[in-house]
């Protein structure tokens, strides 16, 4: 994989020299290359597709700082003005509008998140172990269920969720949001994989000076498995952070709205009346910055994430 | 030591099966037993306020009624159903092809070895595969807005944008329009499964487009990655040979890049096909199927049916008919590339990545 030798400190300064790039490419530099029209033109398409996939951000950013008529007004300048932190001001209450209960979603996502990616992380890996070393009656059939169940489409579980979460009597509760999202299965997948990649022969022979299978498993296994467990750590935050169906069908009171459930009724008007572009496009940023924030830090990790499949395939 | 040994893997077996006891045990009862639990309440008149499984006037075992019901009777269920197929039809039609061709472009650019700011571009295009479907909705639905960012650029080139989620004019309606066909033209009036030719033949509604870009705009992203990952495994020999013989650019692209991308290329249609299927979230934000219908999806009018009107059996029938869809659909596909199989491994790991992503709500499934 290429990604991995990319420094990502690159990200940054880039944003600024972008432009300068695709005017006057390599021209003048180290490299005594001609200018292609081939190149000019491939520099010019980058741009333009990084301006359309990059302005929908950076206006989302303005305009949250923007007054309602100003938004309305003036949609595409990304300087707002005047400068207007009502919007912030509502979504943390400091203001006598209806507040909107943004530390209540805030608070109920970090916590299943947190307790959703711990959970996938020990217990995927637990299984992917078992499944790629361990020798036990059923291990085949186990792994072709798993697959089974992975190409099962989501759409499928939206009825069948609420049924087993109503029949079980946990509706509308925590563990009603927790519980079935503790474990998944592309999750096993992606470290049995892993598993299959490495060497025994440390294992074994930590195994043959008598370590129990859990004990080699948890100082021997995992220590060597970290770039694997840092993937998919990162797939599981941003899994369950950004999480709206499973939410939307096993819960109903307020108090139990996430980020992203709480943005999805605040957009499609269950809270108060009127555009108010501000304060939604704020009430996104708030519910992209965490991952966006973990994208920057381990890019190379959410690179490989989406590759693990086409590359070890 | 024989002896030893077989008490290792006695000692195995159970570790094995204490591994992968709460993997079972919750994809079991949060996935397997739920499913069956809704295959039977596919099969019931269902209301939601008895026990499901309890019978009784209220929950009475009906067949296949909710199946063929919404195939053959005349009413509500069966025209708004074969709306949002029509609808997600044109929807996938669209959408497949575009999101393959521009993430292929990308991935072809950013792959030039003499690329400045290569990393800064991948990330600007991958960034927003990553982010929340319903953060971004909310985005495209202010960007979209009347008075909106699209429609301020429009006024700024001299047009005048339209009202784009109210708008539910079909593309195709406004092309044939071109051509003098009024309103309903008297050829189109043939019925199929109860929706007169000319709905089947609408389009695309404009607010759909809308969409439609969207979708587009969130996929390509993770869809470059895979296309990058696979031209770095091309032999560059391939490519000098190619140079050698003088052959142009285009062609080079077309006889030699493409068949050797083949691989690539099915697994990025195969995930765009189950993705585009089962469109929820941003139907949700953006107007849950309105205007007049026109953004109606299975996966959503199945949620609608359930959760809403209280039909519970009729929703999670459609539900399983997407899912005979997107099967069938992969099947055919997979029958039409078959000349170059997709290796064992391919396949296994064509399922991971799809799980990866449609689980997570962002990525290929939009």
């Amino acid at each position: 994989m290429t990604t991995t030798t990319v420094p990502t400190q690159d990200l940054e300064p880039r944003t600024t020299t972008g432009g300068t790039d695709g005017t006057r490419p390599p021209a003048g530099g180290r490299r005594d290359r001609h200018v292609s029209p081939k190149k000019v033109a491939g520099y010019a398409i980058l741009i333009i597709f990084a301006i359309i996939y990059l302005y929908p951000f950076l206006i989302q950013i303005a305009t949250s700082f923007k007054s309602d008529p100003e938004s309305v007004a003036h949609p595409l300048s990304l300087i707002p003005n005047p400068f207007d932190l009502g919007a912030w001001k509502r979504m943390f209450g400091l203001t006598s509008d209806t507040p909107v209960p943004i530390m209540t979603w805030l608070g109920n996502s970090v916590l299943v998140t947190v307790i959703i990616t711990a959970s996938r992380v020990f217990l995927d890996s637990l299984a992917g172990y078992a499944l790629s070393r361990l020798h036990f009656r059923g291990r085949r059939f186990m792994f072709t269920a798993l697959l089974a169940v992975m190409s099962v489409p989501g759409v499928v579980l939206l009825v069948p969720k609420f049924l087993i979460v109503t029949y079980l009597g946990i509706f509308d509760t925590y563990t009603a949001m927790i519980l079935p999202l503790m474990v998944d299965a592309a999750g096993i997948f992606i470290m049995k994989q892993f598993f299959d990649s490495v060497s025994v022969s440390i294992e074994e022979a930590a195994r043959m000076d008598g370590a129990s299978v859990f004990r080699t498993f948890w100082s021997v296994v995992l220590p060597m498995a970290r770039p694997s467990l840092i993937t998919l750590t990162i797939l599981s935050f941003q899994g369950s952070w950004n999480e709206f169906s499973h939410f939307l069908v096993v819960t109903q009171r307020p108090e139990l709205k996430t980020m992203v459930t709480g943005l999805a009724s605040l957009t499609s008007g269950e809270l108060g009346s009127g555009t108010q572009f501000p304060l939604k496009m704020g009430a996104a940023l708030l519910t992209t910055i965490p991952v966006a924030v973990l994208f920057f830090a381990f890019q190379r990790h959410f690179v490989r994430g989406a590759n693990e499949g086409a590359e070890k395939g | 030591m024989a002896k030893r040994r077989t008490n290792i893997h006695g000692r195995e077996g159970i570790a094995g099966w204490v591994f992968t006891a709460p993997a079972i045990v919750i994809l079991g009862v949060f996935l397997l037993v739920p499913i069956l639990m809704a295959l039977w309440v596919s099969m019931t008149n269902w209301t939601g306020n008895v026990d499901p499984f309890g019978g009784g006037p209220n929950a009475a075992f009906v067949g296949a009624k909710n199946y063929s019901s919404l195939f053959l009777s005349d009413g509500l269920a069966r025209s708004d159903f074969m709306q949002s197929l029509g609808n997600t039809f044109y929807y996938v039609l669209l959408v497949v092809p575009l999101q393959t061709a521009t993430s292929l472009l990308l991935a072809l650019i950013v792959n030039d070895r003499f690329l400045k700011g290569k990393s800064f571009f991948r990330t600007a295009f991958y960034f927003p595969s990553v982010t929340s479907s319903i953060a971004i909705s909310t985005v495209f639905l202010f960007l979209f807005s009347n008075t909106g960012a699209v429609n301020g650029l429009l006024k700024l080139l001299g047009i005048d944008g339209p009202e784009w989620f109210s708008d539910s004019r079909g593309l195709l309606h406004l092309f044939f329009g071109l051509f003098g066909a009024g309103e309903n033209p008297d050829w189109a009036q043939g019925q199929i499964f109860g929706r007169s030719l000319w709905d089947w033949l609408s389009g695309p509604s404009v607010a759909m487009c809308v969409i439609i870009f969207l979708a587009v705009w969130t996929t390509t992203g993770t869809f470059m990655l895979m296309f990058l990952a696979a031209l770095q495994d091309l032999p560059v020999e391939v490519d000098e040979a190619a140079m050698m013989d003088g052959v142009s650019p285009w062609q080079k692209l077309r006889l030699v890049t493409v068949p050797m991308l083949k691989p690539a290329l099915f697994l990025v249609i195969t995930l765009g096909v189950i993705g585009t299927w089962q469109v929820f979230d941003q139907i949700y934000v953006m107007g849950k199927g309105a205007p007049a219908g026109t953004t109606m999806t299975p996966a959503f009018l199945s949620y609608n049916t359930s959760f809403k009107s209280n039909g519970w059996g009729s929703g999670a029938a459609m539900a399983f008919i997407v899912f005979l869809i997107i099967v069938l659909l992969t099947r055919w596909q997979r029958r039409l590339m078959r000349d170059d199989k997709p290796p064992g491994r391919l396949r296994k790991t064509l399922r991971a990545v799809d799980l990866m992503h449609s689980n997570h709500g962002t990525g290929p499934t939009p």
